[in-house]
């Protein structure tokens, strides 16, 4: 491909939102107002010491940051190549990556005035972790999820609901994620005057994958230090899963212009990349849903397609725009990982660390295993571990117990 | 260059009434019945055709709509099939001005200029793209206006008079002032209120504006016509058009009457409109 290499690619996007040829900001006339207040107040609050120091208190002591980064030492043995740390996300309360951008969007909220928070949520953990704030916060919450997600993420919904958030079944479309976020651009637009919408991956109009990129970053820049300090260098190589990208792109932004790390994202390939996946970049093109141009998965008219993944956070048939144009100029490899892989590495992860992951980062333990064999023995690998299993415990548990019978 | 649009809008001003609107989606509930129903609008009334373009996620429109949308893309409705509706309806009509209305991605994967190529021969006046606001307009809208084509945007009450000047500098034929905060097919706004609105965007345009969300009955499409150029009714000819069908969804012998009938009526209240004087 002829795309010019940026001398850096930590840079974008640019003023109008654009990452190369992806991202912008494609919504309706009425939700564009919003948009670019969204924006205006984003650039002061970043511009404002006062911000910062509120965030870092409350992720220190209520989001429980920094997260360890934790040598694998029995996977590390098991797949006899590269040293394998565990980035654990999955130790943060609420149990996953996604409370470090919600605190930073409640925060934003908060700052300008808005009462009324609505999200979307496919595996339920954006929508817990949004739930989580709003009643730290007094916030009403309203959380749109797909009908089929509420079937299957259920622990999820009733933790919602403790919480005091609404959970709003989806029953157009697909009953996935995407129809969560139709829902919610909908409620949005009818309700802009008080509502916030808090996006729970780097996707969506012009200014969310900055801003959500920006909150998730602390990822990343924390594994620099931890990595100092343990073994004083850089990490060799990074691997994430991706749904939308948000634990991806926030472990990967701060080592971008390492140019000797290598980074792999790691997309959902479902029953495989010729049947039914989720793996926007592998079999998707460039098109334009949800606010922004990226890889989308769809038929030869543009009408979007089914995504599936056994993993409900990884369901969606499009990916950040940033991580498109990171693709497009070379700089990250993107994978993918079946649902056949992904529950053999949730159970290796389990048995072998006594970890249970949640099915989202077991897509990225899946290539690991591929990937760390053949990587010498001084290879430092930094798997995002982006979230914990208890909410797939009633899911995987049938099916391990379908398949032993 | 004179669109079929500008002309439309010029004559009604002579005749002092104001414009009604249609808007039904292309191919719902099936292509053939979609043709007929769409060359029974000008018949029954309808002064401007507004053809849905069926997508997936429609994600500024209601569940009525976005049924509509499915039940087209069940039965095989493709952006390629729709320009093939209007020149179908080019054949038996060649003045009733006709605009595409959808989301940006069917065009974007069509090929912008292929699809403003074909759009122009087929006789299509105009685009109303949802998802593309003045930020975007190197898409498609600055294409469309070179290609002849008119390129309609919409106006919202979110749309202060600080940024009407940018929504307005590349609209052409009319302005589409989406009457409330919200989805097609919602509940309807109050004329009063509309027409505070409708002269707050007068004070910016010449262009005619049409007022559209929330418009189900002629009492209501005759009030809406008394505060601006024309009343736009989607969701409530798309409601007939659905009750009429059978219980597997395909049209019956009452599907174009349906939606006839409801046009016909909801015609009458505009024209019964007093014009507000200028
Ligand atoms: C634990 C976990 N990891 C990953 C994801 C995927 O989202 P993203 O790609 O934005 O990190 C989700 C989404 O629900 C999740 O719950």
């Amino acid at each position: 491909m002829n795309i010019a290499k940026p001398n850096s690619y930590r840079s974008g996007p640019d003023e109008r939102g654009h990452f190369g040829i992806f991202g912008g900001r494609f919504v309706a006339e009425t939700l564009m107002p919003l948009i670019l207040d969204l924006e205006k107040a984003y650039t002061a609050a970043k511009a404002d010491p006062a911000f910062q120091a509120e965030m870092n208190g409350y992720l220190k002591n209520y989001v429980g940051r920094p997260s360890p980064l934790y040598f694998a030492e029995r996977l590390t043995e098991h797949l006899g190549g590269a040293k394998i740390y565990l980035k654990r996300e999955e130790l943060n309360h609420t149990g996953s990556h996604k409370v470090n951008n919600v605190l930073g969007q409640i925060m934003l909220a908060r700052r300008m005035g808005k009462k009324r928070i609505i999200a979307e949520t496919g595996a339920g953990q954006h929508g817990v972790a949004t739930a989580t704030l709003c009643a730290r916060f007094g916030l009403e919450c309203v959380v749109y999820m797909g009908a089929v997600d509420v079937e299957r993420q259920q622990p999820n919904v009733i933790r919602m609901e403790m919480l005091g958030a609404k959970v709003f079944p989806v029953q157009s479309g697909t009953r996935t994620l995407k129809d969560a976020m139709n829902e919610a651009l909908r409620d949005w637009v009818t309700n802009v005057h008080n509502t916030f919408y808090c996006i729970g991956t780097v996707a969506g109009p012009h200014p969310y994958p900055t801003l959500v990129r920006d909150f998730q970053s602390i990822i990343g820049n924390e594994t620099k230090t931890q990595m100092q300090e343990v073994e004083g260098r850089l990490p060799d190589s990074l691997v994430a899963c991706i749904g939308g990208g948000s634990n991806a792109m926030g472990l990967f932004h701060p080592f971008l212009d390492d140019p000797s790390v290598e980074i792999f994202g790691v997309e959902a390939a479902g029953h495989g990349l010729t049947q039914l996946h989720a793996a926007s970049i592998a079999g998707g093109r460039p098109g334009v849903l949800h606010g922004n141009r990226t890889y989308l998965l769809m038929d030869a008219d543009g009408q979007i397609q089914d995504a599936h993944s056994i993993s409900a956070g990884l369901d969606y048939p499009g990916i950040g725009p940033e991580h498109s144009w990171l693709h497009e100029v070379g700089r990250v490899n993107y994978l993918s990982a079946t649902d056949d892989e992904a529950l053999a590495a949730f159970q290796l992860l389990s048995k072998l660390e006594g970890i249970i992951p949640a099915l989202e980062p077991a897509h990225a333990i899946a290539k690991v295993m591929e990937l760390a064999p053949k990587r010498p023995k001084d290879h430092l690998m930094v798997v995002n571990l982006s979230g914990r299993g208890d909410k797939d415990v009633p899911q995987v548990g049938d099916i391990l117990r379908g398949k032993s019978k | 260059m004179t669109t079929r649009i500008d002309t439309r809008f010029a004559e009604l001003k002579k005749q002092g009434r104001a414009a009604f609107v249609t808007y039904v989606m292309a191919g719902d509930p099936d292509p053939t019945t979609s043709l007929e129903i769409v060359k029974a609008l000008p018949k029954a009334g309808s002064d401007v055709i507004e053809l849905g373009i069926p997508f997936t996620d429609p994600m500024a429109d209601g569940p009525s709509i976005q049924a509509a949308g499915l039940r087209a893309l069940k039965v095989g409705m493709t952006l390629k099939k729709t320009l093939d509706l209007v020149r179908g309806f080019r054949k038996v009509d060649n003045v009733t001005p006709l605009v595409l209305m959808g989301y940006y991605n069917p065009i974007y994967i069509y090929g912008v200029d292929k699809f403003l190529a074909d759009a122009k021969s087929s006789g299509v006046d105009g685009l109303i793209i949802v998802d593309l606001p003045p930020e975007e307009d190197d898409e498609l809208c600055i294409p469309a206006l070179k290609a002849g084509l008119n390129f309609i945007r919409l106006a919202t009450p979110t749309t202060d008079d600080k940024r009407l000047p940018a929504v307005l500098t590349n609209t052409s034929g009319f302005v589409y002032y989406v009457s409330i905060a919200g989805i097609t097919g919602a509940a309807a706004a109050d004329a009063n209120v509309v027409g505070q609105a409708v002269a707050r965007i007068k004070r910016h345009t010449g262009l005619p504006i049409c007022v559209g969300f929330g418009i189900r009955t002629p009492e209501a499409a005759r009030a809406i016509a008394e505060k601006a150029d024309g009343s736009v009714v989607g969701t409530a000819l798309v409601d007939a058009l659905k009750n009429s069908l059978d219980a597997e969804g395909r049209a019956t012998a009452k599907t174009v009457n349906a939606v006839a009938e409801l046009t016909a009526a909801l015609a009458q209240g505009v024209k019964a409109a007093k014009q507000a004087a200028e």
